[in-house]
């Protein structure tokens, strides 16, 4: 039960784009289209379970003073195991995403969890917010991707909705990827005020 | 020499770090309130990425490389920039108290500025020589410094203007990053060298 409310508050109460605004670069470097901001988010969801996991398995050994460098490495060590997954079976997508792969290193988010929460509490539980964040961080970054692909290119998840004659490619641009998560932004301000 | 202007020029206005490549987003949002501390800041990461750049260009090109290591680049660079933040802020403290009450409060949130590490990979990835990547390094920083004054000074303005509530805060500070971004597309055509 406290697991559950644990990934439902990771992805709405506390979700890391729009509410916790972390995680910036990647947010707005790779939603570009559905496809790349989905797989972005897949594989920081993927780091950030196993780096919870870890963190908190270790939390009684590693002494205070240098829990911060220690919990940078278990994290670099999960991002370079996904770098060599990736760049072994999906070369194309890895080639698509570049550098913001290994920069996952420093995505707040990360150190953020590993800090607030699975440094904190028992293993479970760190892996069900890991899990939680990590949905949270892959639903916003493909609601984002979904939008710049719409009116960039015509089409969500590549298939056409309309002709891409009438796309505006600003909204794939860098403009657009500022403009278009300010916007969202916005709207979920409106929506969480209501209530 | 005209190489070195083309690189210049390149990072500084063409592909800026942060409006063409979204790195250092985050300092870009949460410094960038009031342009005495924007400038600090880009200071300090100027500083930082230059020695960062040389530091992790000779562990690649010295030690990764030639021991077959490379695939523990990312480990090695983030513990390598880590200590050195360290390092520096120790060193400056002791030696130039002056610079260190200047840029002693952003030394600590550089260790997780993705732009220092972000540069340090694009320099070893793109297998530049020794003095053009710390050329690069340096003009990346420079690039990343006007736009946080830019931003800066837009902010401040920002601040007197009656913005609808849920557009208040990161949102419109957004959407002002993106038309700066617009503008800073119209270098996307210049070429040099």
């Amino acid at each position: 039960m406290k697991a559950l409310h644990t990934i439902l508050s990771g992805i709405w109460q506390r979700n890391p784009t729009f509410v916790l605004i972390l995680g910036m670069c990647p947010t707005l470097g790779t939603t570009s289209s559905a496809i790349t901001g989905m797989s972005m988010g897949l594989a920081t969801m993927l780091v950030l379970i196993f780096s919870n996991a870890a963190i908190s398995a270790i939390k009684g050994i590693v002494p205070d003073k240098v829990r911060i460098p220690a919990f940078i490495v278990v994290i670099a060590s999960f991002v370079t195991v996904v770098q060599m997954v990736m760049q072994a079976w999906f070369p194309a997508l890895y080639a698509a995403l570049g550098i913001f792969i290994p920069l996952i290193v420093v995505n707040c988010i990360l150190l953020g969890r590993a800090e607030a929460f699975a440094s904190k509490n028992p293993v479970g539980l760190s892996i069900a917010d890991g899990l939680g964040t990590g949905l949270g961080f892959t639903l916003s970054l493909t609601v984002i991707g979904c939008v710049r692909e719409f009116l960039g290119a015509g089409t969500v998840f590549g298939c056409r909705i309309y002709s891409a004659d009438y796309g505006s490619l600003l909204f794939i641009l860098a403009p657009g990827a500022f403009i278009v998560l300010g916007l969202l932004l916005a709207l979920f301000n409106i929506i969480t005020d209501r209530k | 020499m005209l190489i070195y202007l083309a690189i210049i020029f390149n990072a500084i206005l063409v592909n800026n770090i942060v409006f063409s490549q979204f790195l250092g987003i985050c300092p870009f949002i949460g410094v960038s309130r009031k342009i005495d501390s924007a400038a600090g800041m880009g200071m300090a990461v100027t500083f930082v990425m230059a020695v960062a750049t040389a530091v992790t260009w000779l562990l690649q090109h010295y030690v990764l490389v030639p021991l077959g290591l490379v695939y523990i680049q990312t480990i090695a660079f983030i513990l390598v920039i880590a200590v050195l933040v360290q390092m520096l802020e120790i060193i400056m403290k002791k030696s130039a108290p002056g610079l260190y009450a200047a840029l002693g409060v952003f030394l600590p949130l550089i260790t997780t500025n993705c732009a220092v590490l972000g540069v340090a990979i694009i320099v070893a990835n793109k297998d530049f020589g020794f003095i053009y990547s710390i050329v690069y390094a340096i003009a990346t920083a420079l690039g990343f410094t006007l736009a946080l004054l830019l931003f800066a000074g837009i902010r401040s303005q920002l601040e007197l203007a009656d913005v609808p509530r849920p557009m208040r805060g990161v949102p419109v500070a957004l959407l002002t990053a993106g038309i700066l971004a617009m503008a800073f597309m119209g270098f996307s055509g210049i070429k040099i060298g």
